[in-house]
């Protein structure tokens, strides 16, 4: 009988050690899919975002001659108003004096951006000598124009939206060197615009500023505040348990039901005002205050009672115990915590969609009432529009978004690793 | 004054008194040298003014702007003429926004009738607005006035400020640990209501268990379809699917990462695994969306397409590849908890006993920690239904009840946003029924919730 099995054991010990090979191979391999999303992940995100890192100029000799601006004096005012499209349009023509017939002109006239006659316009008004002169002025060129550079190497074929004639034309500014490729730095100081290539991020980032700012207030003391009540106050009686059983159920309700909240109560009840980042912070702060609250409760309990202990034998009341020896203590757990939650809010998009952040808006806002918009709902917003180049945009505007997050986790960790002290 | 500034003035009234109580407390003692004879110091006397100057004029200023709106319009509504009055409330909402408009512009002269009215309205709405705001700043500095004004009466020698301080701070503290009771009352009656009100004009169970969903209402009742159909089952079936698929992925992948990175990675595998799970974990939801909609749900149309298969563009399967994908870490440290857990000598008495790594993971580990997995299992359900972003941007509108998941599904989410993104009436079937799925969403995921604590709570009981 003995021997029987351990002959059974030897035998079966081939196909066990396989067994054992195999389900650490289905571990190892599960780790490294995850690692491989991460890469594809990011990847893919910063190959769709660097078009829009760049973002083509074209070298026109804008010629300002007074009958096309349709002003006879130098007048300030009356240089505002004048007619620069015609002046734009006019100066293309001059530079391409072979296209003839409507429909050519017309679809030449498109290869600029609608920005091209405001940058006309600038150029002149920064330095009004130049009326009656030639003056050579860099404008934007259209978003398909600058898509079909970017992914087109050669020009002899046709683009998305690029005819035979209009890859022609662009091929000859090229190859005079009149097209330049320049940093598109104003992604960052431009809002949201329809035409791809003038729309940027600043009235989003102002808008999320906005919010987090409001949801940053009303948060972290309200937190913080709760989370002291609970940990060194409340009796532990019904009312605290029911309390804490809210709190924690809080935490896994789904945002979208936030949402409704704010649109239900604070929009229409409360008759607060629509798409505001002050409504937007006030959802996000009661989505984020649980998991404020739980993390606080935890660093306030990591306190040793003998803190409590020696300040309450030399007297210190219970409020000064608390104020003065426990919650400095727990700060640092406290503030990781609220970074944390933060990041989470920063990230949110559902709520804000309901409430109305949804809007198109090209103003930066300038304050908590101005209708606004925040990041993931513009990144939403981009990623719906039909448009090629707002691909790029919108990968370009998730990097921005992630950056934050990094910065705000690092934040976080740091804080943790350097503040954290063990009792 | 707008409440913005007001507050910053209160704030600076209540740093005005705390410096005025300390100034009386001195007072009342006789002098700074018989400070001494005071029960508690000066600047408990201080503080105690401050938070009498700050916390009633705070809230009063708090209940005045909640009910500041709907006073007013009550207020204008009053003063209409009788056949406006007499209006539908949705007309009457309509004919007030017009009148705001009006009184936010430059009111000039208005030669016709009908606008006669309103531009009598709006000048009514302006003057009201003017009043409302001169009595807010009055009231509030009666309230900040009069309460300084009657603590410091109450000032002795012997009065424990400290004391009083402290209960007014307790209770300050007590009012906060409630806002997340009066969040959850909230989130409850005002999805309740809205449901109620859905529900008296669509039966419950056409709702639970109609097959028909298209809630464009007409805009005329003679239209074709003019009912809208609310039948939510083909909801519930994509959300369950997609919901399904996602755990599929997510479970056999973050279960394994969870027992590899505990049982057999070295300690420096796990040190860039951790963040690159924290990493996968604090992404937003939208970027997972953006992944879904424009790389993955391409990548699945194209294998589809050339294994011969004819795969929707926004098919259930894309977006529950990458909700999957959201939910793996999720999975991957709860089950970690649960494994890490069981007591060691469980699993040292298995080895010991000759039975291979895997074997005791297998048959030791996984069943003794298998409460707190399928907790974990069920608070990832719960958060893939009540995802919202991914399916919002990668899977369908149209509600087809359907189990095939390279066809486009649609989810409760993704209604509940697009019924109440832009513009409409508050109160029409169409918007009442994006809360009815709502109150749905959240008995599920609170459900789901309380299920999965209870597991987990009942099974560490037995190992503590």
């Amino acid at each position: 009988m003995n021997r029987t099995t351990t002959e059974k054991v030897v035998k079966s010990l081939k196909q066990r050690h396989r067994k054992e090979k195999l389900f650490k191979a289905a571990g190892f391999a599960s780790v490294c899919f995850g690692f491989l999303l991460v890469l594809t992940l990011i990847s893919d995100i910063v190959i769709k975002a660097t078009p829009a890192f760049h973002q083509h100029w074209l070298k026109l000799e804008i010629d300002y001659q007074q009958e096309w601006l349709g002003v006879d004096s130098l007048d300030y005012e009356k240089l505002e108003s004048a007619d620069y499209r015609k002046v734009l349009r006019r100066s293309i023509l001059a530079m391409m004096p072979e296209v003839s017939g409507r429909q050519d002109k017309r679809s030449l006239y498109k290869l600029v951006s609608n920005n091209a006659e405001f940058t006309v316009r600038d150029a002149l008004l920064k330095s009004p000598e130049f009326i009656g002169k030639k003056k050579n002025v860099w404008v934007m060129l259209d978003d398909d124009v600058d898509s079909y550079l970017k992914e087109n190497t050669e020009f002899s074929q046709t683009g998305i939206r690029i005819s035979e004639k209009q890859a022609g034309w662009i091929e000859q500014w090229y190859n005079n060197g009149l097209i330049d490729k320049q940093w598109n730095t104003e992604f960052l100081t431009s809002g949201d615009s329809r035409e791809p290539e003038l729309a940027g991020v600043r009235g989003a980032l102002t808008g999320t500023m906005w919010t987090m700012l409001v949801t940053l207030i009303l948060s972290f003391p309200l937190g913080v505040a709760a989370a002291l009540y609970l940990e060194e106050f409340a009796p532990s009686n019904r009312f605290t348990d029911f309390i804490e059983v809210n709190i924690n159920n809080l935490a896994a309700v789904p945002s979208i039901v936030f949402g409704l909240l704010g649109l239900a109560v604070i929009i229409n009840l409360f008759g607060m005002p629509r798409s505001t980042p002050l409504v937007g912070g006030v959802v996000l702060t009661l989505m984020t205050l649980p998991t404020i609250i739980i993390a606080s409760r935890a660093s306030i309990k990591a306190v040793p009672p003998s803190i409590r202990e020696a300040a309450l034998g030399l007297g210190a009341s219970k409020m000064q115990v608390a104020f003065g020896h426990v919650l400095p203590l727990a700060m640092p757990g406290i503030i990781t915590g609220t970074i944390i939650g933060m990041a989470q809010a920063l990230g949110e998009t559902a709520p804000l969609l309901m409430i109305g952040m949804v809007a198109f808006i090209v103003d930066v806002p300038m304050g908590v009432t101005d209708a606004s918009t925040v990041m993931p709902v513009q990144i939403y917003l981009w990623a719906d529009s039909p448009e090629r180049a707002f691909l790029a945009k919108t990968s370009a505007a998730i990097l921005v978004l992630l950056t934050f997050l990094m910065m705000m986790n690092t934040l976080a960790a740091t804080l943790r690793r350097k503040f954290e002290k063990r009792f | 004054m707008t409440s913005s500034t007001l507050i910053f003035v209160i704030l600076f009234l209540a740093l005005f008194s705390y410096w005025y109580g300390m100034h009386r407390s001195i007072k009342v003692a006789g002098g700074v040298t018989k400070v001494k004879q005071l029960v508690s110091l000066p600047r408990q006397f201080g503080l105690l003014t401050a938070l009498w100057c700050g916390i009633p004029a705070l809230i009063v200023l708090l209940l005045w702007t909640v009910f500041e709106a709907t006073v007013i319009e009550s207020l204008l509504v009053a003063k209409l003429p009788q056949n406006i009055q007499e209006m539908t409330p949705s007309q009457l909402g309509l004919y007030l926004n017009d009148i705001k408009i009006m009184a936010q512009q430059n009111l000039g002269e208005v030669t016709e009738t009908s606008e006669q009215i309103k531009h009598f309205a709006a000048l009514e709405f302006q003057q009201l607005n003017l009043n409302a705001a001169w009595l807010k700043s009055a009231i509030i500095f009666l309230v900040c006035l009069s309460c300084v004004m009657f603590i410091v009466s109450r000032f002795r020698l012997d009065y424990r400020a400290r004391a009083a301080t402290e209960k007014i701070t307790l209770k300050v503290l007590m009012a906060c640990s409630g806002i997340a009771v009066l969040t959850t009352l909230g989130i409850v009656l005002s999805v309740l209501f809205e449901s109620i009100n859905f529900f008296s004009e669509v039966s419950p169970v056409e709702f639970l268990f109609g097959t028909e969903w298209s809630p464009q209402t007409a805009l005329r009742a003679d239209q074709v379809a003019s009912s809208g159909a609310f039948g939510a089952v083909p909801l519930f079936v994509g959300t369950l699917l997609i919901t399904f698929i996602a755990m599929l992925m997510a479970v056999p992948i973050g279960l394994m990462t969870a027992i590899y990175l505990s049982q057999y990675a070295s300690q420096r595998l796990r040190t860039v695994a951790k963040p690159m799970l924290e990493i996968l974990a604090g992404i937003p939801t939208v970027v997972y969306g953006f992944f879904a909609a424009l790389t993955v749900a391409p990548f699945v149309r194209d294998v589809g397409e050339s294994l011969g298969l004819n795969v929707a563009s926004e098919s259930a399967l894309a977006a529950g590849i990458v909700m999957g994908v959201m939910i793996i870490p999720f999975v991957s440290s709860l089950s970690d908890d649960a494994i890490n857990a069981v007591p060691k000598t469980l699993k040292e008495g298995s080895l010991g006993m000759g039975a291979t790594m895997s074997e005791t993971i297998r048959h030791v580990l996984l069943p003794a920690a298998l409460p707190g997995i399928v907790g974990a299992i069920l608070l990832a359900v719960s958060r893939a239904i009540g995802e919202t972003m991914i399916v919002v941007m990668a899977a369908g509108m149209a509600a087809n009840l359907t189990v095939n998941p390279l066809e486009s599904v649609t989810t409760v989410t993704v209604q509940i946003v697009t019924l109440l993104t832009g513009d409409q009436e508050f109160d029409s079937a169409k918007t009442l029924a994006a809360f009815a799925l709502g109150l749905m969403l959240f008995v599920t995921t609170l459900a789901l919730n309380v299920v999965a604590l209870k597991v987990v709570r009942k099974y560490r009981e037995q190992y503590d």
